[in-house]
């Protein structure tokens, strides 16, 4: 038993952390939200030569080969300074690819996302805002070997930038008669367009098919049978979501001890005052007990083990409730100057927002662990 | 990251489950006090009692991860308590192996291991509970002797107990230095001076007293380490077999409970179970249990890799506390109108449940005590 990084990991860690101090500090991000795109190009590059996308792709398909516990250190640091970047999309439109698709597909691929060339995201909610194969209502037509697909997507990641675009649709009314379809930027029918977001290091598109063709060796799997990879694919989103939600949290929860430390009231730092201490307590308390519900998930992840929803179920469900009570907290511990532009903790506040509804808010995964546990006898 | 037992602590997995087959049957009646004494019997047998204590003085020197498998497997069978020894095989034992004299370990281990003799723990009074160290019980040495007059209280199962294990002053007058002039005894109860008088608490039952010392002489053979150190040999006892992974699996049984109880209740005019609010509250409290089962094994690999476990273990206390008071207002909630009413669902046990949460969340330090103590040691805040 060992419920521990190994040093390799530790190693990962301290790179990672370094990178981003040096390149990526807070002036920066506040910089790259404010540009179209909302990423640095350039960054994006050193990223992929640095392996950071090809941490779960396989070798033989230019990537690292290892596991979601891996990835969990490097998101930890890219939540931790709010690191605007494809690097969650990316990851899980690289993850279906793996998982779902053909060794023709992820030699085709798996290349590019893994060194950066490409760009990937993933296309599933809808109006209607359900995230389960029911959920899905975008239309597929079959043509010949190929299939047309009309209909909206909601909330695509970084779906204005992305190159590859893992798109769920319906093949047919059954429950699970669901396709995943990889589009390439550019199809004909195609458009994306991003809808600004109040947490403004995060890119979200409203993605459009009008007819769009997706070529049948485009489908990952038989058609009408992805229903579980996409209930897998859905698992991945949430639990990596998570993992830079621990990051986030444990920034805000930094940033307000140190100005607890610092700012003088009455004569002593407010630190010394519970009112003050006993909500950054609380704060610790959440943020490691989620963050072990999380790196359970993603071991079970990793290991097929068929705990993993239940577990991604708690960790994304408990994330989601505990950062936004820390993003309030962290504001309003730092008294006026928290709700500043000028002050970082406002960014925090701001990312808890998309991060508690991100695949998955609190009640969504609450019932389902109620489901998981009554039905189960 | 590997959650997998060795081979070798899986075969110790499947002995505690083949000997919990045996011993603990569908049906069996564990309340029966000569059942009991052949549950201890046999498990003492198989020097499953005081298991992580060395073999020298009769403990079963197993490993820390033997230790949690014993556990746990005994917690999900729902296995009843060892003997009459709770403090003592909790924490009792555990300081006497540390701190005693050979002739100390020679004369109360084995009835503790035995489950002979009961002890209980004096260390809180009128006017120190949280602030433990302002204790002002005394100890004045004569000759061969302590001589102690005061009071303590709260003083869990003191009306059964034979032996209690006492902080007492014996710095001198006027020098109250809190922390230093604190000595530990090991007082026999009958001895003379000493009154036990239980209090009732709010649900009812009496579990806890106030005992009195009036001129009570302690042999200076039965101090427990050096005069002085007794806030020393505290600390560390109470730090040992803090393992919290049985807690968990006994709050998932109990968590299964609840939703049996959601399934028959009705609510609105059907099963509460099919209640929303209801439904999330106990998913919920299933995502704190198994938060704390997680923590706890994050702290257990810590323990593992021979580090000393910090004031993170306070987490899972606040968890544990937060989590008594939830889970019994939840029960209530389900019973609806007839939640107040003290015996008309399934006998009130849900009633006594949802009053006792004091005994977890006040006894051993409270929470605002603990989030002191992670404001401070953890994050690193300015003291109180
Ligand atoms: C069921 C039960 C069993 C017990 N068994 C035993 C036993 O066997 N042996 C034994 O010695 N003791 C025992 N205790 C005593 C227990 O350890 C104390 O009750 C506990 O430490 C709190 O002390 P107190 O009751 O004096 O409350 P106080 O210390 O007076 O606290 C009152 C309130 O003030 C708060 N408070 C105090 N100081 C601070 C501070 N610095 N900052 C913020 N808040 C503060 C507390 O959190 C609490 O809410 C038991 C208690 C209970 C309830």
């Amino acid at each position: 038993m060992n419920f521990g990084f190994t040093e390799e990991q530790e190693l990962l860690r301290q790179e990672v952390r370094k990178f981003l101090d040096a390149n990526a500090p807070m002036e920066a991000v506040r910089k790259l939200a404010e540009t179209p795109e909302g990423f640095s190009r350039a960054l994006w590059k050193q990223i992929g030569a640095l392996g950071w996308l090809g941490l779960t792709i396989p070798e033989a398909h230019g990537g690292a080969g290892l596991g979601l516990v891996d990835l969990v250190v490097v998101l930890e640091e890219t939540g931790r300074t709010l690191f605007p970047s494809p690097l969650l999309a990316t990851t899980l439109a690289a993850a279906a690819i793996r998982d779902a698709g053909s060794e023709a597909q992820r030699a085709r691929w798996l290349p590019g996302l893994a060194e950066g060339s490409a760009i990937g995201t993933i296309a599933v909610v809808e109006a209607g805002d359900r995230l389960d194969p029911g959920g899905v209502r975008l239309a597929g037509r079959r043509e010949g070997g190929d299939w047309r697909i009309t209909g909206e997507k909601l909330q695509v990641l970084d779906g204005a930038t992305a190159d590859l675009l893992v798109v769920a649709f319906r093949t047919g009314s059954g429950d699970g008669e669901i396709a995943l379809g990889v589009v390439e930027r550019g199809t004909p029918g195609l458009t994306a367009e991003t809808t600004p977001s109040i947490d403004g290091t995060r890119r979200v598109a409203r993605l459009r098919c009008e007819g769009v063709r997706v070529a049948g060796d485009a489908l990952l799997g038989a058609p009408g049978a992805a229903g579980p990879a996409l209930a897998r694919l859905l698992d991945q989103a949430a639990a990596v979501v998570t993992a830079e939600t621990i990051g986030a949290a444990e920034g805000a929860l930094r940033l307000t001890v140190d100005y607890a430390r610092e700012r003088v009231q009455f004569g002593s730092p407010i630190g010394r005052f519970q009112g003050v201490k006993h909500p950054l307590a609380e704060m610790y308390v959440d943020v490691e007990s989620f963050k072990s519900l999380l790196y359970y998930a993603a071991w079970c992840l990793d290991q097929g083990d068929p705990e993993a929803p239940r577990f991604v179920s708690m960790a994304k469900a408990y994330a989601g409730e505990a950062f936004a009570r820390i993003g309030i907290d962290g504001v309003q511990l730092h008294g006026g100057v928290g709700y500043t532009w000028e002050y970082d903790i406002q960014l925090y506040l701001k990312r808890s927002k998309w991060a508690r509804a991100a695949f998955g808010d609190p009640d969504h995964h609450y019932d389902r662990v109620a489901r998981l546990r009554t039905e189960a006898r | 990251m590997d959650f997998q037992l060795t081979p070798e602590e899986e075969t110790f997995r499947a002995e505690v489950r083949a000997f919990l087959d045996e011993m603990l049957p569908p049906g069996t009646h564990t309340m029966d006090p000569a059942f009991l004494a052949e549950w201890h019997r046999r498990v003492r047998e198989k020097r499953w009692v005081g298991f992580s204590w060395p073999r020298e003085v009769g403990g079963g020197g197993g490993s820390i991860m033997q230790q949690v498998i014993l556990k746990e497997e005994m917690a999900k069978r729902k296995a009843p308590p060892l003997g009459t020894c709770f403090m003592g095989l909790a924490w009792v034992g555990p300081a006497i192996i540390q701190y005693g004299t050979e002739a100390q370990k020679q004369r109360f281990v084995p009835d503790i291991l035995d489950g002979k003799v009961q002890w209980c723990t004096g260390y809180s009074e009128p006017g120190s509970g949280s602030d433990l160290a302002s204790l002002q019980c005394r100890g004045v040495r004569d000759g061969e002797h302590y001589v102690v007059n005061g009071q303590k209280i709260w003083t869990s199962i003191a009306m059964w107990s034979k032996w209690i294990i006492l902080l007492v002053r014996t710095g001198p007058p006027g020098v109250e230095h809190k922390h230093d002039g604190i000595t530990c005894l090991l007082v026999e109860m009958d001895t003379p001076g000493i009154t036990v008088r239980p209090i009732r608490n709010m649900s009812g039952g009496a579990m806890f007293a106030e005992v009195f010392f009036d001129d009570v002489r302690v042999p200076v053979g039965n101090r427990l380490g050096e005069e002085g150190q007794g806030w020393k040999v505290t600390v560390s006892a109470l730090a040992h077999e803090r393992s919290s992974i049985a807690e968990v699996e006994g709050l998932l049984r109990k968590l299964d409970e609840l939703v049996e109880l959601a399934r028959r209740a009705v609510k609105n005019g059907r099963p509460a179970l099919e209640d929303d609010g209801v439904r999330r509250r106990i998913a919920r409290c299933e995502t704190r249990i198994e938060a704390m089962r997680m923590n706890g094994l994050r702290f257990l690999t810590k323990q593992l890799k021979g580090e000393p476990l910090g004031a993170e273990t306070s987490i899972n206390k606040l968890h544990r506390a937060a989590l008594e008071v939830e889970m019994g207002d939840l029960a209530l909630e389900i019973q609806g109108s007839a939640g107040h009413l003290e015996k008309e669902v399934e006998g009130g046990r849900w009633q006594r449940f949802a009053l006792n949460w004091p005994e977890v969340v006040i006894g051993g330090g409270t929470p605002n005590i603990q989030r002191n103590i992670i404001g401070e040691r953890v994050l690193g805040l300015p003291k109180d």
